[in-house]
């Protein structure tokens, strides 16, 4: 037996689809994700105590259990309170609430991180709280939270393999599957670790040339 | 008796359980420089945010030019807050400068200036330039107008701050310690536009730990001590012999420069 990944590429249409509906899964989970958690975080901020500790000890659970047991619970818990769902709008919700806790926790941190006297400087002025939210807080706090929301998103993407257990066909399904039709288990897991680093590589450089161009709007803490 | 521009009557300040002002009365005449002076955790701050309306007094009276700011207090002393949109209008007659200049990182000098002359007064993206423009040219600053905060100098930023609360032509400016986080040899052009500012007539209350510059620009002086102000006059009357035994200490402990100058 030989190492010898040209088994597994001679499926390329195949691996190619499974690439395809993991960039899909990530890219929506991602937005789905950071949309939710954003909210969350609004919520926690100005909701009150009604809303603030729900909200919190979700996310509290949520981050401190595993995202296996999590999707688990949801394919097959799901259909026991009405909600049986196919694989793949079960893994792109899950992926969603999942990320949505994380990046909640990333906006609350980048919120309480912009200066208390930035936003007064805005109230002097006569800025009401809409615009302060608007003009002020949003922009300062992307500036904030972009390295760790990119570091998010990483994980988020390499969190998609978890979905191959409620039969996702996403990459990694697809090209395990191969794998063991062809008798190739290494090979496989070789390539799908290939994979997923060009993947993270690239969304990583992106990010830190987004941190760049923004770093001029970065305030030096006095 | 002309009107004070800010009258402030009786106000107390509490934090919890601690009380930061106890009942403090103070007049601050239009057209001149007011500097408050004392020793650092004294309640200046505390007194010049309520000013400001960024802090809400536990009790008490603020007027501008004779109307109630944030909240009016009836004889039998039933406070009723102000609606939002009458105490907007009577706070835009106020502008502040910070110690920490607090200029938004991501709005370049003519950005931070312009700012409010857009979101707040609807001007038109090129009159509300032309305004902030303006005011930068009169504190130095034209040059940098394309410039961010953090590509300024400490000096520089708190001129731009200057610039973008006299762009809203307020009535009264409030200054909160404007020079003391800044190196030394920067805080004169920052006191420089103050003087220039004072010699114009804007009514200004100062908050600084540069005697001199209260010696010399501010009409009155009052020392603030422990959340009670001790005494209120003009600068001859206040540094001059005798003095109280709490300023003598205050500018024995706190301020061998300044205190050196006035010996
Ligand atoms: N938000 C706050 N909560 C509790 N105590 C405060 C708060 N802000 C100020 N203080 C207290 O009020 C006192 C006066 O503070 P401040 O007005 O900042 O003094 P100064 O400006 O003269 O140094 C200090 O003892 C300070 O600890
Ligand atoms: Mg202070």
């Amino acid at each position: 037996m030989s190492f010898d990944v040209n088994v597994i590429l001679a499926q390329l249409p195949a691996i190619l689809s499974g690439a395809g509906v993991t960039l899909l899964l990530w890219i929506a989970g991602t937005i789905g994700g950071a949309t939710v958690g954003f909210l969350v975080a609004v919520g926690r901020r100005y909701g009150g105590r009604i809303l603030g500790w729900p909200l919190g000890l979700a996310v509290e659970v949520l981050r401190g259990t595993p995202f296996l047991i999590q999707i688990f619970l949801l394919y097959y818990g799901g259909p026991f309170i009405g909600l049986a769902l196919d694989p793949v709008p079960a893994g792109l919700l899950g992926l969603t609430i999942y990320g949505a806790a994380y990046f909640s926790e990333i906006f609350r941190a980048g919120f309480a991180a912009v200066p208390r006297g930035h936003i007064e400087a805005a109230e002097c002025v006569g800025l009401s709280p809409s615009q302060i939210v608007r003009r002020i807080l949003l922009p300062e706090m992307t500036v904030l939270v972009l390295p760790p929301a990119i570091n998010m998103a990483v994980i988020l993407m390499k969190e998609t393999a978890i979905l191959s257990i409620i039969t996702v066909p996403e990459l990694t399904l697809t090209v395990s599957a191969i794998g063991s039709q062809q008798y190739a288990f290494v090979e496989s897991l070789f390539l799908l670790a290939v994979f997923y680093w060009v993947l993270v590589e690239v969304t990583d450089k992106l990010g830190r040339y987004a941190e760049h161009r923004l770093s001029r709007y970065r305030f030096s803490p006095t | 008796m002309t009107l004070p521009a800010i009258a402030v009557r009786n106000l107390v300040k509490r934090y919890g359980d601690t009380a930061v002002l106890h009942g403090i009365d103070l007049d601050i005449p239009p057209g001149q420089v007011s500097c408050l002076i004392g020793p650092s955790g004294s309640g200046k701050s505390t007194l010049l945010r309520c000013m400001a309306f960024l802090e809400e007094a536990t009790s008490g009276v603020i007027t501008v030019d004779g109307e109630d700011l944030g909240f009016s207090e009836s004889p039998s002393g039933q406070r009723e807050r102000i609606p939002p949109a009458t105490n907007r209008a009577i706070r835009s007659r106020i502008g502040m400068v910070f110690q920490q200049f607090n200029l938004w990182p991501h709005m370049t000098a003519l950005g931070n200036v312009s700012e409010a002359l857009r979101t707040v007064h609807k001007m038109s993206r090129t009159d509300a330039e032309a305004r902030a423009m303006a005011q930068l040219v009169k504190v130095g600053l034209e040059a940098r107008a394309g410039h961010y905060p953090a590509q300024l100098s400490g000096g520089q930023q708190q001129r731009v701050a200057i610039a973008r609360a006299l762009a809203l032509k307020p009535k009264i400016m409030l200054f909160d310690e404007p020079t003391s986080s800044l190196d030394p040899e920067l805080t004169g052009e920052v006191l420089n536009v103050m003087r220039d500012l004072a010699a114009e007539g804007m009514t200004m209350v100062v908050v600084s730990h540069e005697i001199g510059f209260a010696a010399t620009v501010g009409s009155r002086i009052s020392f603030l001590d422990q959340g009670r102000l001790l005494f209120s006059g003009p600068p001859s009357e206040v540094f001059g012999k005798p003095r109280h035994p709490r300023l003598e200490q205050f500018l024995d402990t706190y301020l061998d420069r300044g205190a050196s100058m006035l010996a």
